[in-house]
């Protein structure tokens, strides 16, 4: 089901504050946030945010076609290595 | 014959199944495009006159985004998922589906037919 539209799109208002701050100064700073679920606002582009993956912070660049995704989709939670690799582990049971 | 929007020439069926063999038109649109233009859904494409052949080309060609429009259309919007990095984009570099089904078992329309991976052993 989709968000109501009297909402409005969220955002963390803290992660957004800092964003507006870092305009008016003209500033480029790195910022971290764990709010994956926040919506990129037209004040995010340009700047470098430092989106949490559950292990670190990927660094991701908003650039203007990104306006109306979430910080999470440009931070992959997982990691595939892939299957059916020859492994020193793999060979060893047989 | 009749031929709208482009290449499209089914000929036997009914019209209001006909039109759904354009890509972008499935029957609810084709019944919509046939009440708007007083078309009798049934029938056949090769009893209708050239007047009402045209009506439709026209309201076809002038409201909707139909074959090579739209598969641009969907095109651009998939090479923009991967151009700024997002996950669904990922998904299609890799062909997987791309709205969170699973893949342990399934999604063989996204990766196709099967192929077994397992562990060989090294030389």
């Amino acid at each position: 089901m989709s968000r109501s539209l009297k909402k409005g799109p969220f955002v963390e208002p803290r992660l957004l504050g800092r964003a507006q701050a870092m305009n008016k100064k003209n500033e480029r700073k790195v910022v971290k946030t764990w709010s994956r679920a926040s919506v990129i606002f037209p004040d995010f582009i340009g700047h470098t945010i430092a989106v949490y993956n559950g292990k670190k912070h990927i660094p991701v660049y908003v650039t203007e076609n990104m306006v109306g995704h979430r910080f999470g989709e440009f931070a992959p939670t997982r990691n595939y290595r892939g299957h059916g690799k020859s492994t020193d582990r793999s060979t060893s049971l047989k | 014959m009749a031929r709208i929007a482009g290449v499209d020439i089914p000929r036997e069926k009914r019209v209001e199944v006909a039109l759904t063999y354009i890509f972008g038109i499935g029957l609810p649109t084709s019944q919509k495009i046939l009440a708007q233009t007083n078309i009798n859904p049934d029938t056949r494409v090769r009893d209708l006159t050239e007047e009402q052949v045209s009506r439709l080309r026209e309201l076809v060609d002038r409201r909707y985004k139909v074959e090579g429009d739209l598969r641009r259309e969907v095109a651009l919007n998939i090479k923009r998922l991967q151009e700024i990095g997002s996950y669904r984009g990922l998904r299609h570099r890799r062909n997987l589906p791309a709205r969170g089904q699973r893949t342990k078992t399934n999604a063989r329309t996204r990766r196709g037919v099967k192929k077994t991976v397992g562990a060989k052993k090294k030389k």
